[in-house]
């Protein structure tokens, strides 16, 4: 019960950073951009997130405008590398795949260097910490399950529904879908498929930075290097796993998590169990088997995904 | 500029340069108040270039437009909505996976709300338009879900909501069916009371009926104008073409030949899972044209790529030649002497990013003629390549040119010349003159004619009922993956042949 409830409790938190950034990378990919590079956006993020409340408390207490400010920087920092990806992508329609590798390294090479020379060796920060809820965290299990987080993580979750309403409700996600879809039909009612995609990249870009931010600011309270360790990456996987649909995507990484978050208590609660690189390899292998039987029912899917778009190209 | 009237459209000296290509070449052109122009040419004329200027897609290099005398400048499509004008463009520009509604939604700024779309207000435009011209489509329908024929309905109400009184339609009919061609023409007819209309087409039948005036583009050139009245069909025809039109007609007398191709009780799953033949029957001999009615959907193309090895049935025997061939690979059908010219001809037939040289030899490439030691012999592939641009009169500037840059006629006689080079003893044809103008059918029919006298048995697939009397020795009847009824050439009316295609047997 208790291995449970630890592992739900874990799942519940460890979710945001994917979460936001595999929400942004939808925003991508609906409008037809492949971004892999959203390894390296979180990487600056996650930089960023901790560089802000260093400077101004070091590892002290530092005033909530000071975190909030630290997680604002990640996103606009995300939000600037989403627009020099478009640049790369959109107006030199370079491929997107090998332009996408390119970003995640510059970006957690630069997050590296940066932080050397900022901040030099291992530091922490107090960070945004985990608060109860009064009354509701009393309640047993659902409790400690759903309401003894910190603050964004609720802002996090609020993100599905919200992202859900843009993409199928709005004009802006209209014009998202139809450029990510059949850029030219998008075209010929005057809509302008490149702004359009540059508009996404920004947000998605903004949702990357953001969630690297969080998992300095509200989980690791301290950068490394390798602080991404491939969420980045697991991001674009979930998209294709939730099929470009707002709450598959959040179950996808609701499980993926999940797997994460049993795998770490199983080796707290059960240390006789001796092979636990093959529980580490438990939420990979999860995601790469649902992919396999995955791949057919792409009908809803961004049809142009990865194709540049060029109006007088023919055919 | 809004809600004014289109008395007069006017487009002046329009030149239009591609990579290669004089697309539009000083064009000039005038449309009146509720008139139809018929603009007609074969592929590759520029008709579609010039309907992209006018729309503001592309940008002329010179050249000016004018509405009711007042110049103007679009920019992109929303100053020709602005003005008035909507196209329908030959390759629908629906979003597959939206809804009819959102469709209309995307272009109809006046209904998005800053956070909100507003779809009631676009349901009751929609009403409206319906209403007015009788245009039935039903609003939540997801367009993947819809026919041609109702995808084209959506496209029309569309353009209308956006509020076009000069429709500019790119080849409208060419995917429809022959009854839904004669509702489109008849909608038309009434719609020109208020509308002036732009109808692209070389279906000359079409442009006979509907239009007011017409004008025939050749090569980028204005190279005829005036009152579609005056002129038959076939003094258009000509001047489209430039030369004299012969209808090709297969007068030869039937030979008796052995059997090339025979599928006996044969039974093909379709992607959705039914089966799209069920116990179907069928034999051509070697010799002979067996042309396959039907409308198609009713199992010509899981016939086609079953045929080819691209498909694989669940029972029933195929014996090519006295060889079987169910379920084998597509080489070894090809290698048993297989042609295929398939329905798909941009994404099937060609590899669109590939050059016509390299196009010409993908089934050969391996062959000792073009290759050795697993390299390709350049200096031989080019000059092949060469003299099948001369002998198949394929119209490009070079060889070196990419197959997808070409025109649908063109790009047909690629997959022809290659097909027919190697010399196959068979043939499947599937639809080999769908979208293509006059010229360039004509120039392919001639070529299977020539095939079928060098004794090449030909199973022509097609939903053109005039293509399939005039070059048949048998015609089959395809319903539902049965074959309706076997007719010789000369039994056969085209009015039998419409009542077995719509799934009766007749008994007579």
């Amino acid at each position: 019960m208790e291995l449970m409830i630890n592992t739900l409790t874990l799942t519940a938190r460890f979710t945001v950073a994917l979460l936001i950034a595999s929400m942004g990378e939808m925003f991508n990919q609906k409008s037809g951009i492949f971004n892999l590079g959203c390894e390296g956006i979180m990487s600056m993020g996650a930089f960023l997130g901790m560089l802000v409340p260093f400077l101004y408390g070091g590892a002290g207490t530092v005033p909530g405008y000071i975190n909030a400010a630290g997680l604002i920087a990640g996103a606009l920092c995300g939000a600037l590398m989403g627009l020099l990806f478009g640049v790369v992508v959109i107006s030199f329609r370079a491929p997107q795949g090998i332009a996408g590798i390119g970003l995640q390294m510059f970006g957690v090479g630069l997050a590296g260097t940066f932080f050397r020379s900022y901040i030099g060796g291992t530091q922490s920060i107090t960070g945004i910490n985990a608060k109860a809820i009064p009354v509701l965290s009393e309640i047993p299990v659902l409790g400690p399950i759903l309401f003894t987080h910190n603050p964004v993580v609720y802002i996090a979750y609020l993100m599905v529904p919200v992202a859900w309403y843009i993409i199928f409700k709005t004009p802006w996600g209209l014009k998202i879908r139809a450029a990510g879809t059949y850029p030219k039909a998008a075209d010929s009612l005057g809509i302008n498929v490149n702004k359009i995609r540059y508009e996404s990249l920004a947000v998605g870009g903004a949702m990357a930075g953001f969630a690297g931010a969080f998992l300095t600011l509200c989980q690791a309270k301290m950068f490394n290097a390798g602080i991404i360790s491939g969420r980045g990456f697991i991001a674009v996987a979930l998209v294709y796993f939730g099929q470009w649909h707002p709450v598959k995507i959040f179950l996808g990484a609701l499980l993926f998590t999940f797997a994460q978050s049993l795998q770490t208590q199983i080796q707290i609660f059960v240390p006789q169990f001796g092979y636990y690189e093959f529980l580490t390899m438990l939420p990979y292998i999860l995601v790469i088997a649902v992919l396999a039987f995955n791949r057919k029912s792409n009908k809803f899917g961004p049809a142009a995904l990865g194709k540049p778009f060029n109006r007088e190209q023919r055919v | 500029m809004e809600n004014t009237e289109i008395r007069e459209l006017k487009v002046r000296h329009i030149t239009k340069r591609f990579p290669g290509v004089l697309a539009s070449d000083d064009i000039s052109l005038t449309v009146g108040r509720h008139e139809i122009l018929a603009l007609v040419g074969e592929n590759g004329a520029g008709k579609t270039t010039l309907m992209n200027i006018i729309m503001g897609l592309y940008k002329q290099d010179s050249g000016k437009m004018f509405i009711n005398g007042e110049e103007v400048n679009f920019k992109s499509p929303n100053d020709a909505f602005d003005a008035g004008i909507g196209m329908v463009h030959q390759q629908y520009m629906l979003v597959p996976n939206m809804t009819v509604l959102e469709n209309i939604a995307l272009g109809m700024k006046s209904c998005w709300k800053g956070t909100w779309v507003d779809l009631d207000s676009v349901r009751s435009k929609i009403n409206e338009i319906s209403e007015k011209y009788g245009l039935v489509t039903d609003p939540d329908a997801y367009i993947w879900q819809l026919s041609v024929g109702e995808q084209q309905r959506v496209e029309l109400v569309k353009t209308l909501c956006l509020g076009a009184k000069f429709l500019i339609l790119d080849e409208p009919t060419s995917a429809l069916t022959p009854q839904e061609t004669d509702e489109l023409i008849i909608l038309l007819k009434k719609m020109s009371s208020e509308l002036s209309i732009i109808f692209i087409s070389h279906k000359l039948n079409e442009v006979k009926a509907l239009s007011h005036k017409v004008a025939i583009l050749r090569h980028g050139r204005v190279v005829f104008e005036g009152n579609t009245a005056d002129y038959s069909s076939k003094d258009i025809a000509e001047m489209m073409t430039g030369h004299k039109v012969n209808i090709t007609e297969n007068n030869e007398e039937q030979v008796n030949g052995t059997p090339a191709l025979t599928v006996k009780n044969l039974c093909v799953k379709s992607d959705r899972g039914f089966y799209a033949l069920d116990h179907f029957n069928l034999e051509v001999n070697a010799g002979e044209i067996v042309g396959l009615a039907g409308v198609s959907g009713n199992g010509q193309r899981e016939l086609a790529e079953f045929l080819n090895g691209l498909r694989k049935c669940e029972s029933g025997t195929y014996t090519f030649f006295g060889t079987s061939l169910a379920n084998k690979t597509p080489g070894e059908i090809i290698a048993s002497g297989m042609g295929y010219i398939p329905e798909e001809r941009n994404v099937e037939g060609i590899v669109p990013s590939m050059t016509i040289k390299e196009n010409l030899i993908l089934k050969d490439s391996e062959s000792s003629r073009f290759s050795s030691h697993k390299i390709l012999k350049n200096k031989i592939i080019e000059n092949y390549a060469e003299e099948m641009m001369s002998r198949f009169d394929i119209r490009s500037p070079h060889i070196n040119f990419t197959a997808g840059s070409l025109s649908g006629g063109n790009i047909q006689k690629v997959i022809l010349a290659r097909e027919i080079s190697r010399k196959p003893r068979f043939l499947v044809c599937v639809y080999p003159i769908r979208g293509l103008d006059m010229g360039a059918a004509e120039f392919i029919h001639r070529q299977l004619l020539e095939l079928r006298t060098n004794g090449v048995g030909i199973l022509l697939i097609s939903e053109e009922l005039e293509e399939i009397m005039n070059l048949s020795d048998r015609i089959a009847v395809i319903f539902k993956g049965k074959i309706q009824k076997v007719l010789k050439k000369n039994e056969a009316n085209t009015k039998q042949l419409g009542i077995l295609m719509a799934g009766v047997k007749d008994d007579e």
